[in-house]
């Protein structure tokens, strides 16, 4: 009754995790960048969750959001252009007691890191991927990246962008293997926490598409969607994104959607005239590559002494 | 003509009768159309002649494409075995005897000058029935033409006699050969029978039972046919040995180092070090993960590394272009690595399966900006077992990228190595988890040596960030005049430290002289064995191999004032000195730069890139031309 365990005895927990357990410094982006909610949703979820920060490994790869593991208070891995991926990947293969937490934007995911963007579906290891997608190179000052929308002027193509873009939930839901879509925006903080929290809880490779402002190179980007929610199509479901009565009000245009329905899914973040946020696809079944990776973790050294032994043995007379 | 040695088909003993021919070495070559089962029937050998204690080393002779037409000259598939009653490290010279199924792969090999007049040429007679009367008319010119060269030519029908117990003679002959050479070598039958079971027990009884038949049948054949009796008794001491080519001592020595983690991405000829890690991970406990890429798999090793885990990535060529990034990431970052280079023939995607030493300036300066790390250089088969073990040792101690540079060669070259036992310290210790020492700085670097401990992921108050950007000691990243300075002179002190840990090393033959050889990795045998050759002859030479090339073993000018003249013998490209415009800025092989720049020594150099593995005699040769007139010793050919 009341949780308590049967001995009536509770578990006093030796640490308990505040904000400030994870504050990792002064964040240094563009004011009213949408990176700040991120970090903000990241850290709450850590609190929630009781993450020591020693367990907490944060890998990104470069661009402004692959800053985001300097402003937190954990381990940090800030790699290289596009690689996040097989980095994080390396890091849960022998170490299924970190939790790892992936940053990483639409050109170093979705143009210099594309191939590691489908193969890390496809291991589906157990790692949060957040995939902000502000639509243009920031970091470098305003080029056109795979997701900005056709006809944007940019510094690299000054009379606007010559092709269409790449949906990034919609392309990740193309991917074998794939076993957690979601998509939220920055701009909707309950929405936004609420859909990261479900992603970390996701055993499995979890890829949330964030539409993140900026204010610098493209800061009318997404304004219509911001400012007029009945372009955005809420999804529902008892098994999706839980949501918070309020923001449920706030979108008048909503769906009941079965996260298991993975063509429901790419029609939803593919077609139709309003962008639908919420969680697109889940598979708790999909084959997980971590299952493999640790195999033999727990020999002592005399085991694998013994079996080096063996091994030596195959080649002897 | 038939032989009188008795043989004792039932009890599979070698036979008793007339004394055979002792002698100290054979060559002895298998060719075949690629698909054959030459190099299997080579390898089986080469096998058994080690595990009775002979010093053996296998080359493997391999067509540049994987299915090349039948019976051309430039397909030649195959495998050179050289045996003998002492410590055998490299190819030898020219072959004493030659299976060949077909006469047309034999021109491929005398252009390579792997004969001698006098070399036994065992060649299937079958082509002189052929249906195609431009076959059985090659066939014949080609057996005029080599006997004209002094190949004692022996005709056999092999493949008949194999097809009384095989409907397929391609698949079955490997080990008919092997029984025609066991009877040959007097070879003991014993061992040949359980080697073959080692190696086809997988494929199940029936198998066995029919290669076993067929080895019988072989050893029946050449006593009847072959009138050639050899013996080359084992070596006089005998210790537990390993037989094993040098990527399988590279997959041991990841187990025997304790790393868990290996990631790559199949290349040619690295691949098949991923080949025995997949089997022998899932009983040692570990992962081979095969990246989707050579770039994810560096980084899917430095993942790994970076929590904890000392990982290794195995590549060539090309995969270490690709891996350049990464590469001068973990420099920067300071996260232990193991990254083994399987040289192969350059530049670009060059000679896939052949031998070369052409990626050592790319592993030492091939990373934008300053990148110091650490080079080794296994010589022999046994080295690449040791060197992994040290590699991830010196990886963790000094926080460091450690290459380990091997080449084709040592590959797919079988020899035995002494028996090693474990030592439960080569393994990588438990991963600390104790917590991080409170106030200490995550790169607390030491001025003296550049040296600072790591935190590991999980250390409880040790949370800090890597990056490939500019850092302080706090791993903060910092773009100030001085912060950079400071990383870099902490990066290079570490190389230096570790180069005060070492000791000069020690020339071969002489410590002073004329004329002194410089060489790296793979050549060591076929070096020291040309010195020795050439001091017999009377020439003033030496030789001096380095295990070392980041950093540098200490004391090489010192030891390069005591000769005459230095030159480097190395398998990458130099411009030959009689060349059209080459004057003394001449483009030098690559140790020999490296040597001229740290040493201030006029060094000289040899190579050629070839893709043939040097002999004694191609080396010896060339020191010889580099020898002033007066000191070229006795030998013909010495003008």
């Amino acid at each position: 009754m009341f949780g308590l365990p049967a001995d009536g005895l509770l578990d006093v927990p030796e640490r308990y995790f505040t904000l400030e357990n994870y504050d990792g410094g002064v964040a240094r982006w563009c004011p009213s960048c949408g990176d700040f909610a991120v970090l903000t949703a990241v850290q709450r979820i850590c609190r929630d969750e009781q993450v020591p920060p020693e367990k907490l490994a944060m890998v990104s790869g470069i661009g402004c959001s692959s800053r985001f593991p300097h402003y937190m208070h954990a381990y940090g891995f800030h790699g290289l252009h596009g690689r996040a991926l097989p980095v994080a990947c390396g890091i849960k293969a022998r170490r299924p007691d970190l939790k790892v937490w992936v940053a990483t934007g639409d050109g170093d995911c979705c143009s210099i890191g594309a191939g590691h963007w489908l193969h890390a579906a496809r291991y589906n290891m157990d790692l949060t991927v957040m995939i902000f997608d502000n639509s243009v190179y920031g970091l470098t000052k305003k080029q056109t990246s795979p997701t900005t929308p056709r006809g944007t002027a940019t510094n690299t193509h000054p009379d606007g962008a010559f092709l269409p873009p790449l949906d990034v939930a919609g392309t990740t839901l193309g991917f074998p293997n794939v076993s957690f879509v979601a998509r939220t925006v920055d701009w909707n903080p309950a929405h936004l926490s609420a859909t990261l929290a479900t992603a970390s809880r996701h055993t499995g490779t979890s890829f949330v598409h964030i539409l993140q402002r900026c204010p610098t190179y493209t800061p009318d980007l997404f304004e219509p969607l911001r400012r007029d929610p009945d372009r955005i199509l809420l999804l529902t479901h008892a098994d999706g994104v839980p949501v918070d009565p309020a923001v449920e009000r706030m979108y008048r245009h909503r769906q009941e959607h079965d996260p298991r329905d993975l063509a429901a899914a790419r029609a939803l973040a593919t077609e139709g005239e309003r962008l639908a946020i919420g969680l697109l696809y889940r598979n708790p079944d999909a084959p997980r590559y971590d299952q493999y990776t640790v195999r033999g973790l727990g020999m002592s050294r005399e085991q694998k002494v013994a079996a080096i032994e063996r091994e030596l043995d195959r080649f002897a007379i | 003509m038939p032989k009188t040695r008795q043989t004792d088909l039932a009890a599979m003993t070698a036979p008793a009768g007339p004394p055979r021919t002792v002698v100290q070495e054979r060559i002895v070559e298998i060719v075949s159309d690629s698909g054959e089962g030459a190099q299997k029937a080579g390898q089986t050998f080469g096998t058994v002649c080690a595990k009775l204690g002979n010093g053996a080393w296998t080359v493997e002779i391999i067509p540049a494409e994987i299915k090349p037409p039948a019976r051309s000259r430039a397909g030649a598939s195959g495998i050179r075995v050289r045996f003998g009653s002492h410590e055998i490290t490299n190819c030898g010279e020219h072959a004493d005897l030659v299976v060949a199924f077909n006469e047309q792969v034999l021109y491929g090999r005398i252009e390579n000058a792997a004969f001698r007049p006098g070399t036994i040429v065992l060649l299937e007679s079958k082509w002189a029935e052929d249906s195609q009367e431009e076959i059985r008319r090659q066939y014949r010119e080609a057996v005029v033409e080599f006997r004209a060269q002094g190949l004692k030519v022996i005709e056999l029908g092999m493949e008949s006699a194999c097809l009384e117990v095989i409907p397929d003679a391609r698949v079955g002959k490997n080990m008919f050969v092997v029984g025609m050479l066991c009877e040959i070598f007097g070879t003991d039958m014993v061992k040949a029978r359980e080697e073959i079971q080692a190696v086809l027990g997988r494929k199940g009884p029936d198998v066995v039972r029919l290669n076993h038949e067929l080895l019988r049948r072989g050893w029946a054949f050449a006593a009847e046919h072959v009138p050639v009796a050899w013996e080359v008794p084992p070596r006089p001491t005998q210790e537990p040995v390993l037989v094993l080519n040098g990527n399988q001592a590279l997959g041991l020595g990841i187990l025997a180092a304790g790393m868990e983690v290996v990631a790559m991405y199949p290349i040619t000829p690295a691949t098949s070090v991923s080949h025995y890690l997949a089997r022998a991970f899932p009983v040692v406990g570990g992962f081979m993960h095969q990246a989707e890429d050579e770039i994810a798999a560096i980084g899917f090793a430095i993942g790994a590394s970076y929590a904890g885990k000392t990982a290794c990535t195995i590549t060539s060529g090309p995969g270490l272009a690709l891996k350049t990034e990464f590469l001068g990431y973990a420099v920067m970052a300071e996260i232990p690595l193991v990254l083994i280079d399987v040289q192969r023939g350059g530049p670009s995607t060059g000679l896939p399966t052949k031998g070369e030493q052409g990626d050592l300036l790319a592993a030492l300066y091939g990373q934008p900006g300053d990148t110091p790390k650490v080079v080794l250089a296994p010589a022999t088969i046994e080295e690449c077992f040791h060197f992994v073990i040290l590699a991830r040792k010196l990886a963790e101690e000094f926080r460091t990228p450690v290459l380990v540079l091997t080449d084709s060669n040592l590959a797919t070259g079988v020899t035995s190595m002494p028996r090693p036992k474990v030592d439960p310290d080569w393994l990588a210790g438990p991963l600390d988890q104790s917590p991080w020492p409170e106030g200490l700085a995550p790169f607390d670097w030491d001025a003296e040596t550049g040296l600072s401990a790591r935190p590991i992921p999980g250390q409880r108050g040790g949370e800090y960030v890597v990056t490939g950007l500019a850092h302080t000691r706090q791993g903060k990243v910092a773009y100030d005049p001085v912060s950079n300075q400071e990383g870099c002179d902490m990066r290079s002190r570490k190389l230096a430290a570790l180069a005060r840990t070492l000791k000069p090393p020690l020339p071969h033959g002489a410590d002073e002289g004329e004329l002194l050889v410089v060489g790296w990795g793979s050549t060591l045998g076929a070096i020291e064995e040309a010195v020795d050759q050439l001091r017999a002859d009377g020439c003033s030479v030496a030789a001096l191999h380095l295990r070392f090339l980041s950093p540098l073993e200490p004391g090489l000018a010192e030891i390069f004032r005591r000769f005459r003249r230095v030159m480097t013998v190395e398998i990458n490209y130099s411009d030959d000195p009689e060349a059209p415009g080459a004057g003394p800025e001449r483009r030098r092989a690559q140790l020999a730069q490296i040597l001229r720049e740290r040493t201030l020594v006029d060094v000289d150099c040899w190579s050629s890139v070839s893709g043939q593995p040097y002999s004694p005699g191609d080396i010896a040769a060339a020191v010889r031309r580099r020898l002033p007139s007066g000191a070229r010793g006795m030998t013909k050919g010495a003008a």
